[in-house]
């Protein structure tokens, strides 16, 4: 039965291929696979590091049809009120996302760095748009977020996924 | 973003990523992972729960220190709501709303196909 899984968390990958078979695509999306999985060790303690935090959500636009749909880059000292999200795929029937620290947690990485747990905050954060192309994602998107992160002489990065 | 990840740390930047669709995370394989079994929309806590959003950053940072090996996933404790009917609410696909679904898809399509004209002129 679609929906139903035999785990506690919901298999998203599932779920969208009776969605979308539903509607009428005689394609099932390819989810992204790998075997190999890069991994790079912190190379200094947390507590000299300086943490960027990357979004899927794009700037705040009051018209939908204006909404940025590229890499994109804000200001971690002055987090922004609300963002943009209504093009994404989340559950808007049981939460919303009135509240950015509940995908953008800003003033959370603010305290860490007023405390000491971690270095300093990137004077960025990045956003990248959810791409149906890996392609882009891979050659085009993945590479500008590693520049700005590169200028920024970021050493972490959390990316939190809506 | 699972694809962003494997990029900054093939290039020598740590990541943590933070998500609630679990499976298509680890499909695609990333170095380190918190799951917050929520509903998607609020992977790092409940709207406007300072202390939780506080709580998936601590954990977020702590799996950055304690992670030896790629595809370290962590769950954190938390529990959306004390009823769990919100796990069948997304992209479901009603019976009696099949008609209408397959309607949906078409117009989809017909928009696609007309942007993609556009574009080609």
């Amino acid at each position: 039965m679609t929906g139903t899984t035999h785990r506690t968390h919901v298999s998203y990958i599932d779920r969208t291929r009776h969605y979308y078979a539903a509607l009428g695509y005689p394609k099932p999306y390819v989810y992204a696979h790998h075997l190999d999985v890069p991994f790079a060790p912190l190379a200094k303690p947390l507590s000299e590091s300086r943490v960027a935090l990357v979004t899927t959500a794009s700037p705040w636009c009051d018209d939908p049809t204006d909404h940025v749909h590229a890499v994109w880059s804000g200001s971690s000292a002055t987090p922004p009120d609300k963002l943009y999200t209504d093009n994404l795929a989340w559950d808007k029937e049981s939460t919303h996302t009135r509240d950015v620290e509940s995908f953008l947690p800003l003033r959370k990485l603010a305290e860490a760095a007023a405390s000491g747990r971690i270095g300093s905050v990137s004077p960025r954060f990045y956003g990248v748009p959810t791409e149906y192309s890996q392609n882009r994602t891979v050659r085009q998107d993945a590479p500008a977020v590693l520049a700005m992160c590169r200028d920024d002489a970021v050493d972490v990065a959390l990316i939190a996924a809506l | 973003m699972s694809l962003v990840s494997r990029h900054l740390e093939a290039n020598g930047i740590a990541t943590v990523v933070i998500g609630s669709a679990r499976d298509i995370v680890e499909e695609c394989g990333v170095s380190r992972f918190v799951f917050n079994d929520f509903p998607l929309g609020n992977p790092i806590g409940k709207p406007d729960d300072a202390a939780m959003q506080r709580a998936t950053v601590s954990i977020a940072l702590d799996l950055l220190e304690t992670a030896r090996l790629p595809r370290t996933t962590v769950q954190t404790p938390f529990r959306w709501s004390e009823d769990e009917s919100w796990r069948e609410v997304y992209a479901r696909v009603d019976p009696d709303r099949i008609e209408a679904l397959r309607r949906e898809g078409d117009a989809r399509r017909a928009q696609q196909a007309a942007a993609k004209g556009q574009g080609a002129v």
